[in-house]
């Protein structure tokens, strides 16, 4: 039996809330590809490959982006819906088969938008469709395609005679390639696009009907669970095969290198067995003290980068009538998926099918053939959605837990990691330590700015060929990317600032070009990538947050020393107009009043609240944005509460205002949590925070704040992307709100009740020193 | 191995299983429900959630053996895609979900709380949900359709 994409075109084109990943890819089937081609070759420039008209008239579109909670599933829906003129119910989209849907990377990195929603990729391949259907009706009806009308899946002449699609082309190919002069519908013409449409998942979500992957259920299969190492660099001395031998209903217990797991047929049993296994493990590599580690990543060999340097800071900065320095410190944040990761793999002695939440379906399907030693076009992943990952959670590691645990028992396994599976081994949220020197000129201008970086990292996304750099794959005997120590070459290129190392007040040039958002012309930025003792990996807005929370606090610190309010001097060392645009709009908004912070007169008792405002470019071209935060502080017990938050957005053409204004709003308090509250903890040997007791998180019993949100709609510009642009300025605002509340600057996130009574005393003994 | 009874969403399911399997497992493994579903397995996020007794129990940690005759309402229990509950038709009018792996835990906690006192202030409500998870933070939208629903439910 087999599925292909002929299949998926014979079904009815209603638009299925609940459907059955298990049963709409049979667990058995193996696809035979898009029209018979080999599944690996699914050619992103036929047209073909991404949509097809059903005879019933259904539009069926396949993507290699997908919906993990930001909405994807809904926007390209409607992207398809809008451009081939069809109601929404008639488009079926579906999202990351690698036996069916083109190979589109990772669904990542704010990048899903303007890849699928500008020129290129789904949406080319969509106004392509509907010009072919254009010139399709024009021969059939004898009429020129200028005078024919599309609406509702049918074309109409001038001469009222109407021909539909399913007519024109239903159930066969198009065999064209996509068009590079296919024009997309204006937005003035939107009808579906640019549109609020509620999420097409709400009802099955609400009512307990959407299938995750913790859902999917195939016949004959079995559970499996795996035991971690007790310890960083722990590795296996011998496993007691005998120790759960007892324990009913036991399969197998499975070792490869350092990866041990075990399979039973319940998933009662497989927790049993976990926990049972008598496992002897050799002593681990040991961890840096945490106390000091930020200290120590400075002395670290690094990888180097220096993104722009105009060789004259060291003089400017002399000349400078004075230089503000401060150093900022991040820490380590976890993706912290609500449901800890799973996976289904059924492996067969040929072929294997991975039923998987990770953002990248064909890497893992590389990475699977490697691990299993099949060939990559005997491998088959499908997307299932998981629990929000934001970024690189457990969900690839546990597509290889499962893979190899099914391989040995040669029957499906369905892997759930337990909590401490999930915190203890994730792939970290970076951590950082940003230096930041500037100088201050007559009239109160920054005459030069220097910023050094510096980052923790080991191992990342696996992509197609390096599966140790998850943990699964390094216990299984790959060993994760290291950083390579060099350093830096001059900036040959143009400035990317793709992780936001370079503040938005720099001019950015590099070789006469100035990509930089600011004007300050004297500027240096280099970055050091220094190895890291855990695993890290993308999470919501990777060093991006980071570094914006180093900028925009920095900044705040300049105009109080420059005794400037902090929008007046933002927009006094910006250029981009669009960046300009969003600070004046939340400046507005939020009714910000021109002062400089902190207000003159605190209270030193008491309840006091203050206002902060922060702006990035994310990725210095792919959204803009800017958000004024109100606090309130507790001078007793330090405790920051977050009272308003006033967001403006810019990322060029909206495609959903409503899945936009959810992920803003979700952002900024995902940033919230991370900023007052996320921190990993560990000891000499491993990561002691590894439940909800020891990392912490807002839970829904918080005081939510209110937030406010400004979208400007600049329909005509490029779409970027949005999911990851209100996140970022999280921690720089609530820094820069707290600032001006209570006088105190906290350079080191997370702003715990702790840090803030003990800057609290330290500004008050600093007072009180003043006076003698 | 025991053979244990219960009552799930109005059916009657017998199982075989070990007595100190915790119900989420008998829920999903055997049932097939995906309402309730594994966050944390240790009491501690909210996404096993089920109703017993008119309380919300974290069905991660309960036995399945300490379940008794009463019986057990899980999300699907409460509505159906064609017809949902109320409280589910204001989630789903607020469009209050991202990811929705959380929303047994504040669905039906939300909706215990008002059972019990319809007249709950923010305040009760907010404590009740102290021990809901919801990592998407869609907060707002969430507490918003928490608030129409008891605004309709005392109208």
């Amino acid at each position: 039996m087999s599925v292909s994409r002929r299949d998926f075109l014979k079904t009815s084109g209603a638009l299925v809330v609940s459907f059955s990943a298990a049963q709409l890819v049979p667990p058995f089937a193996f696809a035979q590809g898009p029209f018979d081609t080999h599944p690996s070759h699914v050619d992103p420039k036929k047209l073909d490959s991404w949509i097809a008209v059903a005879s019933d008239g259904t539009v069926t579109a396949y993507t290699g982006k997908c919906d993990f909670g930001q909405g994807m599933f809904t926007v390209q829906t409607q992207l398809v819906a809008e451009e081939l003129c069809v109601p929404l119910n008639r488009v079926k989209l579906i999202q990351c088969d690698t036996s069916v849907a083109p190979d589109q990377g990772t669904t990542s990195g704010s990048q899903s938008t303007p890849t699928n929603f500008n020129t290129d990729n789904l949406a080319q391949a969509a106004a392509t469709a509907r010009e072919a259907l254009i010139d399709m009706a024009a021969g059939r009806l004898g009429e020129p395609a200028g005078q024919l009308t599309m609406a509702d899946g049918v074309i109409t002449g001038k001469s009222g005679r109407r021909i539909t699609y399913a007519e024109l082309i239903g159930s066969k190919r198009f065999n064209l390639p996509l068009s590079t002069t296919a024009k997309r519908r204006p937005p003035s013409q939107w009808t579906i696009l640019g549109k609020p449409v509620p999420a097409l998942d709400r009802t099955a979500l609400m009512t307990g009907q959407f299938e995750f992957v913790h859902n999917v259920r195939v016949p004959d299969m079995l559970h499996g669970r795996v035991v971690r190492p007790p310890e960083v660099g722990a590795t296996v001395a011998s496993v007691d095969h005998g120790s759960v031998k007892q324990i009913p209903g036991l399969v197998k217990v499975v070792v490869r290198n350092n990866f041990v797991g075990v399979i039973a047929e319940k998933q009662w049993q497989a927790v049993q067995a976990a926990r049972q296994l008598k496992v002897k493990w050799n002593p681990g590599t040991g961890l840096p003290a945490q106390k000091t580690f930020f200290e120590s990543m400075r002395k670290q060999p690094s990888q180097d980068a220096l993104l722009v340097d105009s060789k004259d800071v060291e003089q400017r900065l002399a000349a400078a009538r004075s230089v503000v320095r401060a150093t900022y410190v991040y820490p380590y944040q976890m993706h912290g998926s609500v449901g800890a990761s799973c996976a289904v793999a059924d492996v067969k002695a040929d072929r294997a099918t991975v039923w998987s939440a990770t953002q990248s379906v064909y890497p893992t399907r590389s990475i699977v053939a490697k691990i299993l030693g099949l060939p990559l076009e005997s491998v088959r992943v499908v997307y299932v959605r998981g629990p929000g990952c934001y970024g690189l959670n457990g969900a690839d590691a546990v597509s290889m837990d499962a893979a190899l645990l099914s391989q040995a028992a040669g029957k499906p396994v369905r892997v759930q990691l337990s909590r401490q599976d999930e915190m203890a081994w994730e792939n970290f949220g970076a951590a950082c330590v940003i230096e930041q020197r500037a100088g201050l000129g007559d009239g109160e201008t920054i005459l030069a700015w220097d910023c050094e970086t510096w980052a923790a990292s080991k191992g990342g996304r696996p992509g197609y060929d390096r599966p140790g750099n998850v943990v699964s794959g390094m216990l299984m005997g790959d060993a994760p990317e290291e950083v390579k120590p060099r350093p830096a070459a001059e900036p040959r290129n143009e400035l990317r600032n793709r992780s936001n190392a370079a503040p938005s007040y720099i001019a950015g040039c590099v070789n006469g070009k100035c990509n930089g958002a600011g004007t300050v012309r004297s500027e240096r930025v280099l970055t050091h990538t220094v190895a890291s003792p855990f695993f890290t990996g993308p999470l919501r807005s990777p060093l991006r947050i980071q570094n914006t929370f180093a900028h925009e606090c920095f900044m705040d610190e300049l105009c109080a020393r420059a005794k400037a309010d902090p929008v007046a001097f933002r927009l006094q060392h910006l250029s981009d107009t669009r960046l300009i645009d969003c600070v004046k709009a939340a400046a507005k908004a939020a009714r910000w009043e021109a002062r400089p912070s902190p207000e003159p007169g605190l209270p030193r008792s008491g309840t006091v609240t203050g206002r902060g405002i922060a702006c990035v470019v994310y990725e210095g071209n792919n959204g803009y944005a800017a958000a004024v935060a109100e606090v309130s502080v507790d001078l007793e017990s330090g405790r920051v509460v977050p009272k308003r938050f006033t967001v403006a957005l810019d990322c060029g053409a909206i495609s959903n205002p409503d899945g936009l204004r959810n992920q803003t709003e979700g952002g900024i308090l995902q940033g919230t949590s991370r900023a007052l509250l996320e921190e990993v903890i560990w000891d000499d040997k491993r990561v002691t925070s590894t439940d909800w007791e020891s990392y912490n998180s807002l839970y829904l019993d918080f005081e939510a704040p209110a937030i406010e949100i400004t979208l400007i709609n600049r329909t005509d510009a490029p779409a970027t992307g949005a999911g990851e642009t209100a996140i970022t300025l999280a921690p720089a605002v609530l820094g820069n709100a707290i600032f001006d509340a209570a006088g105190i600057r906290l350079r080191e996130v997370p702003f715990t009740p702790e840090r803030v009574t003990a800057a609290l005393r330290a500004t008050a003994s600093e007072a009180a020193n003043a006076h003698f | 191995m025991s053979k244990i009874s219960l009552t799930v969403n109005g059916k009657l399911h017998t199982v075989d299983l070990e007595p100190e399997t915790p119900l989420l497992y008998v829920l999903s493994d055997e049932i097939g429900l995906r309402g309730p579903k594994f966050g944390c397995g240790m009491a501690q996020c909210g996404s096993c959630t089920v109703i017993l007794r008119g309380q919300v129990v974290r069905s991660c940690v309960m036995p399945v053996s300490a379940v008794g005759q009463d019986e057990i309402t899980t999300l699907e229990g409460l509505g159906t895609p064609e017809k949902p509950h109320p409280i589910q038709q204001a989630f789903i009018n607020e469009g209050a979900a991202q990811c929705g792996f959380c929303l047994s835990g504040v669905i039906l906690t939300a909706k215990a709380v008002l059972d019990k006192k319809p007249n709950a202030s923010d305040q009760e409500i907010g404590e009740a949900l102290g021990g809901v998870l919801c990592r998407c933070f869609t907060h707002l939208r969430m507490l918003r359709a928490i608030r129409k629903y008891a605004g309709a439910r005392k109208a």
